[in-house]
């Protein structure tokens, strides 16, 4: 039999104003096994838990019940109070009398009774409680990073600067990600390349960090400190220890009609090739779909012509197999498909370019060597028309109902940047509304209309016509003006809204990392965790996490890579014992626990078991202690009755409805 | 009847949901017959808003849709004012009793360029 003793809160008139506190104990002193009950103004500050610590020492207590606040406020605090005056942690248990009863009734006469009612249930429950350990795992000092662009970046470099090895894994022959596709910055316009690039080296030349470049993620298994990941290294057929970078085999190389990633398909690239100048490693690629070699057997020039022997057509992908404590997501974005926008004729024109593709064109390294002109006849344009939000803020299931956060501040950057470079081109920004919140950054957009002068129509665009001359008629309405406008342009940019990249999908799958129905991943509170998913040791840098410039993308990699050397600073981890059990001698194995567990932790075991004489093999479930969260799911889920909770058994979820019914 | 419940009816016989809309005004760039009308597609949705129903069944801009539904297809919320204009009409036509064209009236008038669609708007619109 336990001793229990009943603690009663007011929380001030928190609880006091609608519940009858005197009542409530009162009414709960004769239930059985309680020894000792008392209410007290603040039960959590430290004058209530030095009255629970005397009553426990005093009446030689073997469990408490504190009706207060949410457990997820004080449990802690009460438990640790508990534990202080020497009792098991686990033996306290907390009525919610404020959230659940006080702050809801407006009665005084319904609140006290309710209240009395969930004193009883917990007392219900401590009276099956049993003391639980906590358990420990280990934590392996290492991160991994997935994804080499700017947030992927940042965040290994906090990390490893802290200490810690990290491994940073690019699904393409570079990092640098699409930071290292931007011309110019804002609000600053300063060059992306030239503020990115010295991070890239750093990156690459820091002791602690390990990049594997043209690699993806494979598999992971494990948990939080104790991850298992394969890497798949893919083949480069080029040896990276004996590549000297000297760039010609792409120079040499025949087959150049491979339509190159990194202009966004504006130009070609050669079949064996590094992304960009400065990419990290300096070590080419060959892309067996477009090489002559693999393609047909004969030529093999690259090889013959490389001084350092560095060229291997025999190399095959290698599956590397390291364990980490924590992993940094970092998958970065995309602009979305258009081909549900017939309407802006972007299949139709070489000249209707994406602002990205207008970040290549503007670009010295792009493929106009930074001259503004028209794909389709290389003219300089004398009117260019910006489109805003097309595919964001869209909620009729063509494009994303989220507003892409960057569109406008590039959009003035871009107009700017042509109006400074060009003064005689004419440039018009068609917006529904124009969003800068940030530092410096409406004075950024307004220097462009003000300075500029470029002219921002409120109003969309219906449709772009290509006409036979080769400009493009643009039907658009001014909604201040009241009025339709058609004009001609010569080249129009449309502000394509960002999704995460598809390959995240496959990641948060692999990790159990939640997703919402955007594929953004899902952070473990909208404001207080942000930057941890709700899987442990899981943590959200960048773009995956949601739209975000270049700035918040950094100040969030960092924020990732303190949660993470939060986690790898520790030597052990405690485990939550109230974990899941299988009761072996009741579980048939069939699997159903397994099907719902949203963690992974159960797995099976043949053992040997002796069942009233009958000794027979039997397939049952096992649970991982460290994978499970205490859920729940199986034990509701189990035909036979064989999962239990520890903590939370059914025995103690009956005997807490009984009481609330009695 | 009361404004109110003329706007009510209008948004029963659309299906339409004004406050949907981001006041974009894509509609209104879409719009073949924009100059000709007085009251403008992206108005209409803020006139059943502001319960100025009157004013959407004296307007002219009834009678110059084409029912093209450019704007229906490309709103980006899903407002769809190409149906507010649809119901306004509806609303006009319901009062006078019937139909200007007559069903027999249709086969002399059939001419195979003719869009079908075309003959279903002139059914309900060249009530005048």
């Amino acid at each position: 039999m336990q001793r229990i003793g009943v603690f009663v809160c007011h929380c001030g008139s928190n609880i006091a104003g609608t519940v009858d506190v005197k009542r409530v104990v009162e009414a709960i002193r004769t239930e059985p096994g309680v020894i000792h009950a008392e209410d007290y103004p603040y039960m959590c500050s430290e004058a209530g838990q030095q009255l629970i610590a005397k009553a426990i020492e005093e009446h030689k207590l073997t469990g408490i019940v504190v009706c207060s606040c949410s457990p997820r406020m004080h449990e802690a605090t009460f438990r640790k109070a508990a534990a202080n005056a020497g009792i098991n942690s686990f033996m306290v248990e907390i009525a919610n009398i404020r959230e659940h009863c006080s702050w809801i009734h407006k009665d005084v006469e319904e609140g006290t009774e309710k209240a009395v009612i969930l004193a009883r249930a917990a007392i219900a429950k401590l009276n099956l409680d049993t003391p639980l350990q906590p358990g420990e795992s280990r934590v392996v000092k290492r991160a991994l990073v997935i994804g080499g662009g700017i947030a992927g970046i940042q965040s290994a470099l906090d990390i490893a600067d802290a200490g810690y090895e990290v491994d940073i894994v690019e699904k393409t022959p570079s990092i640098g990600g699409r930071m290292s596709q931007l011309d110019k910055t804002f609000p600053t316009l300063d060059c992306s390349a030239c503020i990115l690039t010295p991070k890239m080296v750093e990156a690459a030349a820091h002791e602690k960090i390990n990049i594997y470049t043209y690699s993806e993620v494979e598999k992971v298994s494990g948990f939080v400190g104790d991850f298992k990941v394969d890497i798949r290294k893919k083949a480069r057929y080029v040896d990276s220890t004996k590549c000297t970078g000297c760039g010609l085999c792409q120079e040499k190389c025949p087959s150049k009609k491979a339509p190159s990633e990194f202009n966004r398909g504006l130009n070609t690239r050669s079949a064996i090739y590094t992304p960009f100048a400065q990419a990290i490693p300096n070590v080419p690629v060959i892309d067996t779909e477009n090489c002559l070699k693999f393609k047909t057997g004969k030529c093999g020039i690259c090889q013959k012509i490389c001084a350092a022997g560095a060229v291997d057509y025999e190399q095959q992908d290698e599956i590397i197999t390291r364990e980490y404590g924590a992993i940094v997501v970092a998958t970065g974005f995309d602009t979305i498909k258009l081909d549900k926008y017939d309407e802006y004729a972007y299949s139709q024109s070489k000249d209707v370019v994406t602002s990205l593709e207008l970040e290549r064109i503007m670009n010295a390294a792009g493929p106009t060597k930074g001259h503004l002109e028209r794909l389709s006849d290389g003219k300089a344009p004398k009117n260019i028309v910006f489109i805003q939000c097309v595919g964001s803020r869209c909620s009729d299931g063509r494009g994303k109902s989220y507003c892409s956060k960057i569109c406008c501040m590039y959009t003035a950057k871009h107009a700017m940047l042509i109006r400074d470079k060009y003064p005689d081109t004419n440039v018009t920004v068609f917006y529904i509304d124009v969003r800068t919140p940030g530092k410096n950054f409406d004075e950024f957009y307004r220097r462009a209309v003000e300075d500029y002068h470029v002219n921002y129509v409120k109003g969309q665009v219906g449709k772009v016509m290509p006409q036979p001359d080769g400009s493009l008629l643009v039907q658009g309405v001014d909604l201040i003006d009241n009025k339709q406008i058609k004009m001609n342009a010569d080249m129009v940019v449309l502000a394509t809204a960002i999704e995460p990249d598809p390959s995240v999908r496959n990641i948060a799958t692999m990790l159990t990392a939640s997703i919402d129905t955007n594929n953004f991943l899902t952070e473990s509170h909208a404001k207080l965790r942000p930057v941890e998913s709700p899987t442990a040791g899981v943590f959200l840098s960048g773009v995956c996490q949601g739209p975000k410039d270049i700035p918040e993308t950094v100040a969030q990699a960092g924020a990732a890579a303190v949660k993470a050397i939060g986690l790898l600073a520790k030597d052990k981890l405690t485990t939550n014992p109230c974990t899941a059990q299988a009761d072996i001698l009741l579980c048939n194995g069939c699997s159903t626990c397994a099907n719902v567990c949203p963690y992974g932790a159960i797995s099976y075991e043949n053992i040997q078991i002796n069942d009233h004489g009958i000794r027979e093999e039997r397939r049952v479930a096992v649970v991982n202690n460290a994978l499970c969260q205490g859920c729940g799911a199986c034990t509701v889920a189990c035909p036979s009755g064989a999962m239990d909770l520890q903590g939370f058994s059914n025995r103690q979820i009956l005997a807490e409805v009984d009481a609330i019914c009695r | 009847m009361h404004a109110n419940n003329q706007a009510e009816k209008i948004k029963e016989i659309s299906g339409v949901n004004p406050y949907k809309c981001m006041k974009c005004g894509k509609c209104s760039a879409s719009c073949p017959s924009y100059n000709e009308m007085d009251i403008k597609p992206h108005q209409f949705v803020s006139y059943v808003i502001n319960d100025d129903v009157e004013a959407l069944v004296e307007s002219k801009s009834l009678w110059k849709c084409l029912s093209c539904f450019a704007c229906v297809e490309r709103c980006p919320r899903n407002v769809e004012p190409g149906k507010l204009v649809d119901a306004a009409r509806q609303l006009v036509v319901r009062q006078r009793g019937m139909d200007y064209l007559q069903a027999d009236e249709i086969p002399e008038l059939l001419d195979s360029e003719l869009p079908q669609q075309l003959l279903v708007s002139a059914f309900r619109k060249y009530k005048r």
